[in-house]
């Protein structure tokens, strides 16, 4: 008897040793495991840091004009005949007023990755609220809801942008909730369609069972377990975001001077690209990096978070 | 099938309405009006001009002004182009657009279908990691910075390929000619392409596991006729479906692209109405390609359900 007993305080201690590995540990380390998406994450990190505390540490402000270096190259320009002698401190050249580019970059690094975190959060607020709500009512109201959606849908969104840009007189907040107010359609339907599995599960049926109403079930029991589908779509709605605000920037419709973005930049950096090609290729390097690390890691997300490939 | 196509058009009435009805909304909430200038004009002749478009009347009654003209087909004048209606203005630029979308989307389904079925064949080797890099480049770099580095390659610089000047005009429609196209066209499928390679590959390897590829596989048909007779079909199905989402990226990438390029297409249109408060003229393009939007919608639902057996749209 006692032997049993011990037996099973053993078996009991040691499986309380064994450590579970839950979705996202596994998730995780699957992650990890991905050398695109590591390296991505780290790239992704550097140049965020570089927005944001590298301005700091620089010797020209982002709105600083300087008539006498209009348009230099930087000093290692492998065509000595653009260059200006323009101190050497300038290490992405000067834009087409004398403004340092470098420190131009990262502001618009820090604008443009503003843009995509807050019109992403944006878009994550009202389309998991609007999709958990419809999927979790279901019926009528679900088939009325998705409806609007389906609607706004057939709206190349961009025009509805751009519209909301001239009603909102390039407010520069206002860019970013409009941006974010359109990208929220996809993130809605994704949430939808998993909330109406979920619905069908034992555990909802027991919160309702002990009292639970149907607010308290959306928060608490349905929108965290949306959120692996959900996270992968939010990788991949930040570089749509930040694209779609350098479209906006680029049609002259987005950020104004004398702050700038990657958008900004580019459009400029276009139209003086034959006698100052660095004024486009920095922006433009920059924000292709940027956008290629969130999809690699996108990706990797979702390779991480989908159980088919365990 | 025939009835669910009908029901879909008719489903497409309403939702156009809302497009409309929001858009014209939308745009007279806007601070500003189509006629405020630096130099303002006497007050009795700002009037005869407000009266002229009935803008004098309050905005309901002008709702269904441009509604009542809207059911004859007549989107009104423009308001910034003195003596061009808004009909004539589609006219003249949507034969331009339409060419260079229908160019665009050929060239993308042509080229990424190619390139994702490829992929597909030669999954992990040196072949399909290079497709699927391209169509990485494809997704991330944006029509706004492809469009001027194109530009400065093979119209600034020139580039020459075997003794051949191969360098190409950069700006300009010149009557559609075909040497004026090509980097538009280019530029403009260029995402699309990526997009579609990533699908076609994805289903494509898909398919090429499935049962009845390994069939036809068993009874000897040649691998060319296996891919080309069994497994494109079916792997060439979620491409039907993102032909909605494909259409209307190359839509929103006109706009970039005919302002870079210089085309006199309806895109341009958009942007310049929009910023001047021509609200006919905004609106007009805006109705134009949600139609479009909705009708190629429609179209790719009902080709998926004949391509797939398996779908039915009885309810």
């Amino acid at each position: 008897m006692s032997i049993t007993a011990d037996r099973t305080g053993e078996l009991v201690s040691r499986a309380l040793d064994v450590k579970g590995r839950s979705l996202w540990e596994d998730a995780r380390r699957r992650l990890f495991r991905n050398r695109a998406a590591v390296v991505s994450i780290i790239t992704l990190g550097a140049i965020a840091l570089m927005a944001v505390f590298g301005p700091l540490f620089l010797a020209y402000s982002y709105d600083y004009i300087d008539y006498s270096v209009v348009s230099c190259a930087p000093d290692w320009w492998p065509d000595p005949s653009v260059l200006c002698n323009a101190g050497g401190s300038h290490w992405f050249g000067t834009d087409s007023v004398g403004r340092d580019l470098l420190v131009r970059t990262l502001y618009g690094a820090r604008v443009s990755l503003a843009v995509g975190l807050i019109a992403t959060l944006v878009s994550l607020i009202i389309g998991v609220a609007y999709g958990a709500t419809a999927g979790y009512l279901g019926g009528r109201i679900d088939e009325l809801m998705m409806r609007f959606v389906d609607v706004l849908y057939s709206i190349p969104y961009i025009f509805l942008v751009i519209i909301l840009m001239v009603i909102f007189n390039r407010n520069f907040f206002l860019l970013f909730v409009a941006i974010g107010a359109v990208e929220w359609l996809t993130m809605s339907r994704i949430v939808r369609g998993q909330t109406l599995s979920i619905k069908q599960k034992e555990f909802i049926e027991a919160a309702r069972a002990s009292g639970v109403n149907g607010f308290g079930i959306i928060t608490r029991h349905i929108v965290p377990n949306v959120f692996g589908p959900v996270i992968v779509y939010v990788t991949l709605t930040v570089p749509a975001s930040i694209l779609a605000e350098s479209f906006l920037s680029f049609l002259g419709l987005g950020i104004q001077e004398p702050l700038t973005s990657w958008g900004v930049l580019i459009s400029e950096g276009a139209n003086q690209m034959e006698t100052a090609p660095w004024m486009l290729i920095f922006p433009a390097l920059f924000m292709a990096i940027t956008l290629f690390c969130f999809n690699f890691i996108g990706d990797g997300l979702r390779d991480a978070l989908d159980p088919k490939d365990r | 099938m025939l009835s669910y196509a009908i029901r879909r058009l008719l489903g497409a009435i309403p939702t156009l309405f809302i497009i409309i009805t929001l858009a014209f909304f939308m745009m007279r909430i806007a601070p500003g009006g189509p006629f405020d200038s630096q130099r303002r004009l006497p007050p009795e002749i700002e009037q005869n001009v407000k009266a002229a478009y009935n803008l004098d009347k309050p905005v309901y009654q002008q709702y269904f002004i441009y509604l009542g003209k809207l059911a004859h087909g007549d989107l009104g004048p423009s308001y910034k182009n003195k003596d061009f209606s808004v009909n004539e203005m589609i006219a003249d630029g949507l034969p331009v657009s339409a060419r260079l979308g229908l160019a665009a989307i050929f060239l993308a389904v042509l080229v990424g279908l190619v390139m994702g079925t490829v992929a597909a064949l030669r999954q992990n080797r040196a072949s399909d990691y290079s497709v699927m890099f391209i169509a990485m480049i494809g997704i991330t770099i944006p029509t706004f910075v492809m469009a001027p580095i194109l530009t400065l390659v093979f119209g600034v610089y020139g580039v020459s390929l075997f003794g051949y000047d191969i360098s190409l005009p950069v700006g300009g429609w010149n009557g559609g000619a075909l040497r004026n196209m090509i980097l538009p066209v280019i530029v403009l499928a260029l995402p699309q392409i990526a997009v579609i390679a990533r699908l076609t590959r994805g289903s494509m390897v898909e398919v090429l596991h499935s049962n009845y590829v390994r069939t036809a596989r068993a009874k000897g048909l040649s691998s060319v006729q296996v891919v080309l007779r069994h497994a494109l079909r079916a792997a060439v199905l979620p491409l039907v479906s993102y032909l909605g989402p494909a259409i209307a990226g190359i839509l929103t990438g006109s706009l970039v692209v005919e302002q870079i390029f210089g085309i006199p297409g309806i895109g341009r249109y958009f942007v310049q109405g929009a910023l001047n408060r021509d609200y006919t003229l905004v609106l007009g393009v805006l109705i134009y390609y949600a139609t479009f939007v909705i009708l190629l919608n429609l179209l790719a639902d009902v080709l998926y359900a004949i391509l797939d057996p398996r779908v039915r749209y009885a309810r």
